[in-house]
């Protein structure tokens, strides 16, 4: 980069942890800025937690509060466990992004302002009668002006780029500015610039001279006068990329595919917060993987169903509305006992509810959200990383144990990110399975419905296999032969064993943290949780308070010494995105008294709400 | 066919160990029968032969074929037959479902499939009626029908199954009676060897609920004059009457003289083939049978199938060496 025609002096300061907010109008290229920043400070080693926040809306009417999308990195020289409770830095590209996100921010915080956008039209739309800069109000924050866009075009007028190009460049600028206060390496940038315009070169040199001028504004310039060193995070050794949930879960099923040595289906209708592993899987069929965009949820579903009847893993992805259309196709799944995965992204209900928020609210239609008694499987994503892993072990108990699973994302763990270490791909479990090839009875029958004794499986006897021809379907079936049976006895024996075989599948026990080994309270939870837990269990420790952390991935069949762990406090607290659904199943199964703590914002739980929560349970009991 | 002779399969080789369990003088005996009878004839071993259906009375046809089968549920055969047939092009794939089972719960499943032109074969049975939930009116029963849900008669418009399945791009259509064993297996043959999405309707007695409903194009008295026989390259008549086309008409009229159209199945203008299936109302009172409609268009089996073994011919390395790039790629940083 060429040198600034100017140096000022500046001062650097170590810190261990920032926060830093991106927000601007949908268009303005939020979500692009904060990925890009957090490739910066991934390279440089630090750990990072990131959370994007846009609205449904592709684009709101510009300007306005509906039409703020925001996007929250954390980074810091320790392991972090969350995307951060309030940001040290808002980069609020116009006046709607900071009057939605500036109640968010403690005192002293840094307020990066686009001076451009604070024109009295703008200010007008989102309800402000004097300009927030002036009259006061931001007394409290460290506010730093900035002329963005004119800034932006003025560094771009000798380039040639239409004023409109020259003006869409302004993020990055921000960027820039942002990646120069953080000490941040911009080499991964430029190289992304290149190719994401590779068809406009003009764009790709508009766009790295809009970094520049941005970067070197802040080395130049007297507005800034410190700039910030936070020094790698000590992580264990290893490579690591940064990833988002969504995006791991999709290389998860391939991981599966690619261990079980069989085709991967995925049926699928768009649906936000589920399309992007649709994206990623359609992009890797050199996997033998064959991604089909179905007419709609039932159709994805059942031509998932149709593939692991072939002899394929089938899988489904969506959210929520989706799970409840595919409702009569998983009994069916259920009662044919075949393989098949079933993704729910979670997002805030009911009917549209609000499709880029998260919860957690459809654990009891998991578990619970068919007719007839129809156990199966349900698995939950910790963390963005542990949606590879998550994926594995749904497609494991699928193919083994010949039963639908349900694992239950959401759209906290989907879109958010942090570095994962990639793990070697011969330690990955190995899934292969055996096709049921001759007959199963001494004298030469195939029974369709004779169990493994061991994993309570029937066989996976696929089309094409010669003298095993038979008929399956959603009628009840007698043990064994799977003919049509209405026999009482048989349907009792039947409903038990479907039962049964879920309970027994073996799930690995559940760990307890406590480092004090003396705590009374229990902290349970389930999935995207377990960071702000974490964090809240953390912050608790270090003043001197004991709480012990548990947190379940198996949510059918739960691990079986829950039970013991649960009875082994005085107090269990369970923090839940929706009102009580865990809790529901641990109070009727363990009549265990917990604790229910509920938050359905449609946001994450912060790790400062957790912390007074459980302070005052672990106080107060 | 050769083949035939070495697989040395016979009607019996399809019949499966389970009793059959419709109503006495139910129309889908013979269409078991038929096709029973017509499938050694396809050459192809029992275990490559998979049936899947709906809900409904016909859709208990998998149990009776000895060959793979799945009964699934209501209207969701056609779904789950594309998931099998696009993951398994090796494997004959039928799809039997009835008029409320393909055309109400279903019809979404129905449409795109046919316009996929995924490579099934699927058979509707139609007897205008619902008869597993004894007796309500189906998408096809006639406007006006009294049943136990319209006792003061049904206010639907039926559907006209062909017009439906060639709006839906069908490639190939075509229309057979439970009773004319003869007609139903060159139908069922001619469906067995197209490529791409084959749809046959079959007009099916139900004794119970519906009983004589196709009886003015099955009763000897007055089948002749209501009952137009499609060949391919043959005259398209009725009785003593002429199918024409009239001069700046944009369909098809049955009258005295004129010039009958020649039939051809192979036009590649749906036009043509939906003016067919509008000679058919619900009073039945011309009637074609026989294939409307027989075209090519790749199948999504084909296209979809063809781009996973492209991907993987310019593929280099073991899965898990890809597998291993994969997981690496895009920007990665070593912490040692």
């Amino acid at each position: 980069m060429a040198a600034p025609e100017k140096r000022v002096e500046k001062r650097v300061e170590q810190l261990d942890r920032v926060v830093i907010r991106f927000a601007g109008d949908s268009g303005d290229g939020m979500q692009l800025t904060g990925d890009r920043f957090t490739s910066e400070t991934a390279q440089l080693g630090n750990d990072i937690s990131t959370l994007p926040n846009f609205p449904a809306e592709i684009r709101a009417p510009a300007g306005t509060l509906p039409g703020v999308s925001s996007f929250q990195v954390h980074f810091a020289d320790y392991d972090i466990l969350t995307p951060g409770d309030a940001p040290d830095v808002l980069v609020a590209m116009n006046p709607a992004a900071l009057k939605a996100n500036v109640a968010d921010l403690p005192a002293g915080a840094d307020i990066i302002v686009n001076t451009d956008e604070f024109t009295r039209r703008n200010l007008t739309k989102v309800g402000y009668a004097v300009s927030p800069l002036e009259d006061g109000s931001l007394d409290g924050f460290a506010v730093h002006p900035v002329a963005l866009t004119s800034l932006t075009v003025g560094a771009l007028a000798e380039s040639g780029v239409s004023k409109k190009d020259g003006e869409r460049a302004k993020n990055m600028f921000a960027l820039g500015l942002l990646s120069w206060m953080y000490s941040r390496p911009y080499e991964s940038t430029l190289r992304f610039l290149e190719r994401k315009f590779a068809k406009r070169p003009d764009l790709v040199t508009a766009n790295k001279e809009a970094f520049r001028a941005g970067w070197n504004y802040g080395e130049t310039t007297e507005a800034f006068s410190v700039r910030y060193e936070i020094k790698p995070a000590k992580m264990p050794a290893g490579t690591y990329r940064n990833i988002t949930g969504n995006q791991a879960l999709a290389l998860g099923l391939v991981a599966a595919a690619v261990r079980s040595k069989l085709p991967l289906f995925l049926g699928a209708y768009p649906i936000t917060p589920a399309s992007d592993i649709l994206h990623e899987l359609s992009k890797h069929k050199r996997f033998g993987v064959t991604t089909m965009q179905a007419e709609d949820e039932i159709a994805a579903i059942g031509a998932a169903l149709g593939a692991s009847y072939g002899g394929a893993l089938g899988v489904t992805t969506t959210s929520g509305p989706g799970v409840a259309l595919k409702g009569e196709t998983i009994s069916l799944a259920i009662a044919l006992e075949l393989p098949l995965v079933v993704v729910d992204v979670q997002r805030a209900g009911p009917s549209t509810g609000m499709p880029t928020k998260t919860e957690q609210a459809d654990l009891n239609m998991a578990l619970f959200g068919r007719h007839g008694e129809a156990p199966l499987a349900v698995i939950a994503p910790k963390s963005p990383s542990d949606c590879f892993h998550a994926a594995l072990e749904a497609a494991r108990i699928a193919l083994t144990y010949r039963t639908p699973v349900i694992l239950l994302s959401d759209n906290y763990v989907a879109n958010g990110s942090e570095p994962w270490l990639l793990p070697s791909v011969d330690e990955l479990p190995d899934l292969r399975v055996s096709f049921a090839a001759a007959p199963n009875t001494p004298d030469g029958r195939f029974l369709p419905y004779l169990r493994d004794p061991e994993t309570m499986a029937r066989p996976w006897a696929v089309p094409g296999t010669p003298g095993l021809e038979h008929r399956i379907g959603g009628l009840e079936k007698a043990d064994k032969t799977g003919d049509i049976s209405y026999d009482p006895a048989n349907h009792e024996f039947m409903v038990r064993t479907r039962q049964a075989r879920i309970d027994a599948i073996p799930v690995p026990e559940l760990d307890v943290e406590d480092p004090s080994e003396g705590a009374r309270v229990l902290v349970l939870g389930w999935g995207s949780t377990y960071g702000p837990i974490g964090a809240a269990c953390r912050a608790l420790r270090q003043r001197g308070l004991t709480i012990a952390q548990a947190h379940l991935r198996h949510l059918s069949p739960l691990p079986a010494n829950l039970g013991e762990v649960l009875a082994g406090y005085d107090k269990v607290v369970i923090p839940e995105m929706n009102l009580g659904q865990l809790a529901a199943v641990i109070r009727s199964r363990y009549l265990v008294d917990a604790v229910s703590f509920n938050q359905v914002s449609g946001l994450p739980f912060t790790a400062a709400t957790l912390e007074s929560m459980l302070e005052d349970v672990v106080k107060n009991g | 066919m050769a083949e035939t002779v070495a697989l040395k399969l016979t009607a019996k080789d399809f019949k499966s160990d389970q009793e059959v369990r419709w109503c006495p003088g139910c129309g889908d005996y013979s269409i078991l029968a038929a096709m029973q009878r017509f499938m050694p004839e396809l050459g192809i071993p029992r275990e490559k032969i998979v049936f899947v259906s709906g809900i409904g009375c016909s859709s208990r046809f998998p149990y009776y074929m000895n060959t793979y089968g799945m009964h699934s549920i209501h209207g969701r055969a056609p779904a789950i037959a594309t998931g099998l047939s696009a993951s398994r092009p090796d494997l004959n794939v039928w799809v039997v479902t009835g008029d409320g089972d393909a055309l109400s719960i279903g019809g979404n499943h129905l449409i795109h499939a046919l316009r996929r032109n995924v490579n099934l074969k699927i058979l509707l049975f139609n007897n205008r009626i619902y008869g597993l939930t004894k007796g309500q009116y189906s998408p096809t029963s006639e406007i006006g029908k009294i049943t136990k849900s319209t006792p003061t008669g049904s206010a639907d418009t039926p559907f006209n199954p062909l017009s439906l399945a060639l709006g839906a791009e069908a490639t190939f259509v075509a229309r057979t009676i439970d009773s004319d064993a003869r007609h139903l297996q060159s139908v069922l043959r001619a469906a067995a060897e197209h490529q791409g999405s084959a749809f046959v309707e079959i007009y099916q007695n139900c004794n119970i609920f519906n009983d004589g409903a196709f009886d003015l194009i099955k009763d000897s008295d007055t089948r002749d004059q209501h009952l137009i026989r499609l060949e391919q390259g043959q005259p398209i008549t009725v009785g003593n009457l002429n199918v024409v086309h009239p001069e700046g008409s944009f369909g098809l009229k049955v009258q005295e003289g004129g010039t009958p159209i020649i039939h051809d199945a192979t036009v590649d203008d749906p036009a043509y083939a939906f003016a067919l299936s509008r000679l058919s109302g619900s009073d039945l009172n011309t009637t074609p049978i026989g294939v409307f409609r027989n075209v090519q268009r790749p199948s999504y089996d084909e296209i979809v199938r063809k781009q996973v073994l492209d991907a993987q011919a310019q593929a280099t390395g073991t899965p898990e060496e890809m597998l291993d790039q994969l997981l690496g790629s895009g920007d990665t940083w070593t912490i040692i």
